[in-house]
Formats: C-alpha cells, sequence, structure tokens
C-alpha cells in the first residue's frame, strides 16, 4: 500500500518535527521570534530572489498570500481537522467582503461603521451563514456534502448577482479601511500599498493560529479528529458529532468572513466576479497541496497557490491547469498533501511524545485523504 | 419555445456575457427584490412544458453518465461536465471543418443534412467517449490500484475538471465559440397553443430512443450484467469471473458515448453554448437530475433530467430568468436533505438483476 518514497519522505519530516519537538519553549522561541521577524520584514525587505518585482508589486502579493493563508487555515478547521469537504468556502468569502462593503462603503444605504468594527460584525454574520449553511447539510457526509456545499456557495454567487441591494457588477467602491494616516495627509492603509495590509493580516493571521491551535488541543478540536476519523465511532463513544461539525463549520465560516472583509478592504471594491466556484476550489488545492489537517502544511500550500503565480506571471495564465494537475498527480502519489496531518490526540501531547520518542512518535495515518495505512511506520 | 425565431440563450451562455457586459440589465428590472409571477406561468406553463422536456432529456443524458459511473465505483465522477463539454467542442469543429461558418443557417437538403448532423454526432460520441476513457485509466485507475479512500476520488476528479476546461481555455480563450448552425428551429405542429420545433423534436426523441438503448444495453446484455455485477458487490463479481478493470473502463466510455450525444443536442438547441465553462453549470444540474431521480438508477436519471428541465423552466417563470439556476440548487439541496435516494431510490445493482 505504502511505496517507499512516502516512507522515506515520512521519516525525513518526521526527524525534523521531532527535533522541534525535543526543544524546550525558550529554544523554540528563539528560533521563533526571528523568523517573525523576517516575515513582518519581508515587503520592506523585499529581497532580489523572493521579488515579484517588476512584474507583480511585491508587497500587494505578500499581502495576496498572506490572504490565502487565513483562508487556508479556516478552510483547514473544516477539511483538514473535522474532515468536512467544503467545496462552497468561497460562500463565505463571499459574505464576509459583502459585509465589509455594505458597512462601510459610500453606495450601501445602510449605516456607516469604523472598519476595524466591521471585521467582528463580518466574521459574526458568516457565522451565522455558517449555522444556517451547515445545520441542514452536515447530516450528509463526504461526496455529498462536498456537492451541497458547492451549490451553496453558487447560489451565494447567484445571490450576489441577482439581489438588487448588492449591486451586482457595479459593486461597492470606497469599502474602508482602518484609520491613520502618512505624515503627507494620506490614509497609511490605500489600495495601492499592501505592506500595512500584509502586516495586519499577519498579525491576524498569528491571532487565529493561536486560537486555532488552542481549539485543537482543547476537547472541541479532539472530537473533530474523532469525527474525521470515524463520525460512527466517534458518535457511539458519546461525541454531538452534529454539534462539533457545525462548531467546525462556522469556525471555518467566520475566518473565511474575516479574509473576505480584509480582501475587499485592501482592494476598496467589491462586486459579484471572484466569487465563482473555481477561486472556492483554488482555496481547496492550498489546503490539500499543503497538506490538510496541518497548520503549516496548510500556510505552505497558501503560499504556492498565491506566491507562484505572481512570481513567475508567465505561468500565472495557467495556474489554474498547473494546481489542477498538481491535485491528480498528488492524490496518486501523496495524499496527505505536502506535510501531512500530524494530529496528537493527547492534551500533554509534547510530554507523552517525549517520553516515546525512543520509538518514535505515532503519525496519525487517518487524515480524511490520508491512504498511509501503516502509519508511515 | 416561444419564439422559434431565436430561442432564448442559454443561461449559462448568459451568465458567461454577462461577465463582459454588465448586469445593469438586471438590476433595472423591477424594485422588489423576487417576483412571484404566478400569471406568467400560468401563461407559459406549456411553453415552458415543452421547452423544459427538451432541455431536461439533455440533462438525463448527461446524468446517465453520472449515475452508470456512481452506481459502479461510488464515485461522483466530477470531470463528466468536462466530457460533455469536449463533445460540444467535437460537434462545433465538425461543423467547422465541413465547411460551415458562423452566420445564417444554409440551406441544406436533408439528406446532407441527416448525413452532416450524423458524422457531429459520431464525433462527439467519440470525443466524448475518448476522454472519458482517457480520465479514467489516467486520473482514477491509479488510485484504484492503491486503495484510495472516497474523498481521494472526489478531489481527483476536481484536479481533473479543472485540467480539462483549462485545457480549452488555453486553447481556445474564454469566449464561447460562435454560433453555426446547421438546422433552423422551425414549428411543425401546435400542442396547446405551442409550436413544437424540428429541434424540439429531434432532441427529445433521440434522447429517449439513447436512454433505451442504454437501458436494455445494461439490463439485457451479457456486458450490462457484468456492469450489475460489479455494482453490486465488486469482490464477488470479481470471483465470478467479470473483469471489473473491463467493467469500469465500459461503463466511462458509455457515459462518455451519451454525454458526446447530449453535446450534440446541446449545440442544436443553443449553437453558441461551446464555452470553456459551458459544461459546469449543465453538469452539476445533470448530477442534480440524476441525485432528483435516484443515483445509480437509469430509470431514475431520465425521470430526474426531465423532472429537472421541467421544474426550472416554471421557477424561472415564476421568479425571473435570473433566478433558474438558483431553482435548481435549491432543488439538489431540498433532494439531498429530504431523499437522499431520490424518487426511484439508489443502486444500479439491484436493478433486476
Amino acid at each position: 500500500m505504502t511505496t517507499t518514497t512516502t516512507k522515506t519522505t515520512t521519516s525525513g519530516r518526521r526527524s525534523l518535527s521531532e527535533w522541534w519537538n525535543t526543544l524546550n519553549r525558550p529554544q523554540q522561541w528563539a528560533i521563533l521570534i526571528p523568523l517573525v521577524v523576517f516575515i513582518y520584514a519581508l515587503p520592506v525587505l523585499n529581497p532580489p530572489i523572493l521579488t515579484t518585482e517588476p512584474g507583480y508589486d511585491f508587497p500587494i502579493a505578500m499581502f495576496e498570500v498572506a490572504r490565502y493563508a487565513l483562508i487556508a487555515i479556516g478552510l483547514n478547521v473544516v477539511v483538514g481537522q473535522a474532515g468536512l469537504l467544503d467545496l462552497g468556502y468561497v460562500g463565505f468569502f463571499a459574505v464576509g467582503a459583502y459585509v465589509a462593503a455594505l458597512f462601510t462603503s459610500p453606495d450601501s444605504m445602510l449605516t456607516k461603521l469604523p472598519f476595524l468594527a466591521v471585521l467582528p460584525i463580518a466574521m459574526a454574520i458568516t457565522m451565522v451563514f455558517g449555522v444556517i449553511l451547515g445545520s441542514p447539510t452536515l447530516r450528509l457526509r463526504g461526496d455529498y456534502l462536498a456537492i451541497v456545499t458547492l451549490g451553496f456557495g453558487e447560489i451565494v454567487r447567484l445571490l450576489a448577482d441577482n439581489l438588487e441591494p448588492l449591486r451586482g457588477n457595479q459593486g461597492f467602491q470606497q469599502v474602508g479601511h482602518p484609520p491613520g494616516t502618512n505624515a503627507d495627509g494620506s490614509a497609511i492603509f490605500n489600495n495601492t500599498d499592501g505592506t500595512p495590509w500584509y502586516w495586519l493580516t499577519v498579525t491576524i493571521i498569528i491571532l487565529v493560529l493561536m486560537l486555532v491551535g488552542n481549539l485543537e488541543r482543547s476537547r472541541v478540536g479532539r472530537s473533530w479528529v474523532a469525527i474525521r476519523d470515524d463520525e460512527d465511532a466517534a458518535s457511539i463513544m458519546g461525541v454531538n458529532t452534529f454539534k462539533f461539525k457545525i462548531w467546525a463549520f462556522v469556525i471555518g465560516a467566520a475566518i473565511g468572513g474575516l479574509s473576505g472583509a480584509l480582501y475587499a478592504g485592501q482592494l476598496a471594491f467589491v462586486n459579484n466576479q471572484k466569487f465563482d466556484v473555481v477561486t472556492s476550489i483554488l482555496f481547496l488545492a492550498a489546503v490539500i497541496l499543503g497538506g490538510s489537517g496541518n497548520k503549516v502544511g496548510v500556510i505552505l500550500g497558501a503560499i504556492i497557490v498565491a506566491y507562484i503565480p505572481a512570481r513567475f506571471l508567465g505561468i500565472a495564465e495557467y495556474r489554474f491547469l498547473i494546481f489542477g494537475l498538481a491535485l491528480i498527480v498528488l492524490m496518486i502519489f501523496r495524499p496527505q498533501g505536502l506535510l501531512g496531518a500530524r494530529q496528537r490526540l493527547l492534551t500533554y501531547g509534547r510530554q507523552a511524545y517525549q517520553r516515546l520518542l525512543g520509538k518514535g512518535e505515532q503519525i496519525s495515518k487517518d487524515a480524511p485523504v490520508a491512504t498511509d495505512k501503516n502509519g508511515g511506520q | 419555445m416561444d419564439d422559434p425565431a431565436g430561442p432564448r440563450p442559454d443561461p449559462h451562455v448568459e451568465n458567461e456575457l454577462s461577465i463582459h457586459h454588465s448586469s445593469a440589465l438586471y438590476l433595472a428590472q423591477d424594485d422588489s427584490v423576487i417576483n412571484f409571477d404566478v400569471a406568467g406561468l400560468v401563461d407559459q406553463f406549456w411553453a415552458n412544458t415543452v421547452d423544459g422536456l427538451s432541455q431536461g432529456s439533455i440533462y438525463a443524458l448527461v446524468a446517465l453518465g453520472y449515475t452508470l459511473v456512481y452506481g459502479v465505483l461510488k464515485l461522483i465522477n466530477f470531470a463528466h461536465s468536462e466530457v460533455f463539454i469536449y463533445g460540444a467542442y467535437a460537434t462545433w469543429f465538425t461543423f467547422y471543418g465541413l465547411g460551415f461558418r458562423p452566420g445564417p443557417t444554409p440551406e441544406l437538403a436533408v439528406f446532407e443534412l441527416i448525413g452532416f448532423l450524423l458524422l457531429a454526432l459520431l464525433a462527439a460520441v467519440l470525443v466524448s467517449g475518448a476522454t472519458a476513457v482517457v480520465l479514467e485509466r489516467v486520473a482514477y485507475r491509479p488510485l484504484r490500484n492503491r486503495g484510495a479512500p472516497r474523498l481521494v476520488f472526489l478531489i481527483t476528479a476536481i484536479g481533473a475538471s479543472f485540467v480539462l476546461q483549462q485545457l480549452i481555455f488555453i486553447w481556445r480563450g474564454g469566449n464561447p465559440e460562435q454560433a453555426i448552425r446547421l438546422l433552423r428551429p422551425e414549428p411543425v405542429f401546435e400542442v396547446f397553443g405551442v409550436a413544437i420545433t424540428n429541434i424540439t423534436i429531434i432532441i427529445v426523441l433521440a434522447s429517449i430512443l439513447l436512454f433505451f438503448i442504454a437501458d436494455t444495453f445494461v439490463n439485457r446484455t451479457r456486458f450490462g450484467r457484468g456492469i450489475r455485477a460489479v455494482a453490486q458487490d465488486p469482490d464477488t463479481a470479481t470471483l465470478m469471473g467479470v473483469n471489473k478493470e473491463r467493467v469500469i473502463m465500459l461503463t466511462f466510455l458509455i457515459g462518455g458515448l451519451l454525454a458526446g450525444a447530449a453535446a450534440l443536442f446541446y449545440m442544436m438547441k443553443i449553437p453558441q453554448g461551446a464555452s470553456y465553462q459551458g459544461g459546469f453549470l449543465l453538469g452539476l444540474k445533470a448530477f442534480t437530475a440524476a441525485v432528483l431521480g435516484g443515483i445509480g438508477n437509469l430509470r431514475g436519471a431520465l425521470l430526474g433530467g426531465l423532472l429537472l428541465g421541467l421544474m426550472e423552466n416554471y421557477g424561472q417563470s415564476l421568479f425571473g430568468g435570473e433566478w433558474r439556476d438558483v431553482v435548481a440548487f435549491v432543488l439538489l439541496i431540498v433532494i439531498l436533505m429530504f431523499r437522499p435516494t431520490g424518487i426511484l431510490g439508489e443502486s444500479l445493482g439491484k436493478a433486476r438483476v
């Protein structure tokens, strides 16, 4: 079942993560903090090989990457953690973008609110949408669920097309942005300079990662993994599967809505384009490529999906083709993604695994898309 | 069909166009959000019925492909919509290769016309069938050999659908091919005040004929018995000497052939329908049709396709044209929630073995 190549790569990766886990907290921080500083400094440094210029403005490209990373983290909660294949995730993204536009754009009839206040509102409203979409559909499983979420995503897009208050193709101009002005009086957060938006998004990503990481290690996260691995067994063992599936859906939706609102703010414009199924599949490709169920993996996947077309503009036109091919090839040779799920089911996993390290850490064999039947041993 | 000279453009194409033109058209309509035009529904009832049946028989043919593959592999062949649209392109290129160009419909002798249409049918059927078989060999068989879980198949299918779609996009660009029409729709007779065009007659009759051929093939022949056996229990079927791989390939081939035929009918009805994205919506609707009738059930696919075509057209009259696709998706969600086995129930294997 498992090929030798999979084995070697798995063990190579495991030694890296083992090494990481043997470090104590201060050592980990000593590596993490410079890394985070470097990530923040990227658009300013504009490193020669990494840069996407002159073809594509580098700070904007970095914002795109960060936006995709945020989306991938949100979708990973649904697909990677709870194992619910959601093909309509772009719907939540669209809801977030429209909420931001409706509350901040002068084109809308609603009361104007400050952009930063709209972010939690966008999250709250997408969460409501998550419940509305989730409660009827989450009784379905597997591929039926996928098709229904696809249908919901399309319905959201068609509503944006057809409902008059949403202004169709004409869209909303001058969507709001966070406060603050430069010395010359121009807004810090404008739609030509990606750097402040990038910093804002990276900060949000770090906060979301902490939140999601804590959720994963909590009762909720363990329930998700149990549902993903075997819904019937989880249900028999007393996991309220429906409740936790809704939670996964709602938290994923909130993150999607948040990134939609950021997208609307950066672009300062929202209309009915860009919310099609193709975009949804591209989000999914980021999660699957990187490794669903692995936070670092999905961020890597998002970087690949968003950065490569910006860096190599020559292939930008072919990106859907390339990522489609990548999905096919990956599903055949490495279905768990570049970095597979590495789920620890123990709350005090670190201590427990350190005791077990002699035998090697048990890698979860059960990501929703993994075929690795013998656990990569 | 209410206006035989120029049938209403297909919604998929409308969607395509609305990207280029502004959707001011939609915005300028009414002040209320959704209308309930009951009078319009009553008024247009028979016209909708006729149009719905011809649209529905195209759905039914495509739905047969979904149903067959689902019955045998328990796989939603997401890329089947692209198999269909490859047939549409094959039709267009056949017309083009025969020397026809976009513009006025040529005057053809009946024999010539039949010959050309049969040639286009052959081309579409071959291209779609070949696409389906290649898809099975390249994308799905390696997964089966590895015993991959079902979601892996679905993701592969999505990837394959992407790839097939983008190949057309890179080759032919984003705009639909210009309409080439060989047969002008002309009213033949009237029923309840609705003119039935020659194209409607051809589409409905040929689709039903093809359905009966497919049904007979699956239920009455040796190969069909193999398909049903694998659908019911692959392991036992293998033990009884059925070549599972060959049966799976055959299933994909039949699905592809039917999709190719559907593609020709689609191009006759909507000559400007060859667009790289054109398959997606139609595929999703055909899948809805398959689920509506009971996926894995051939007769269900026919029933579901016709019903969906009707409901879509009634819905369009009731709510307005821009809600047409929403009707189909809402229907899909409602069926899956309340009767996921569909009207006639699931399972190809149980169908009178």
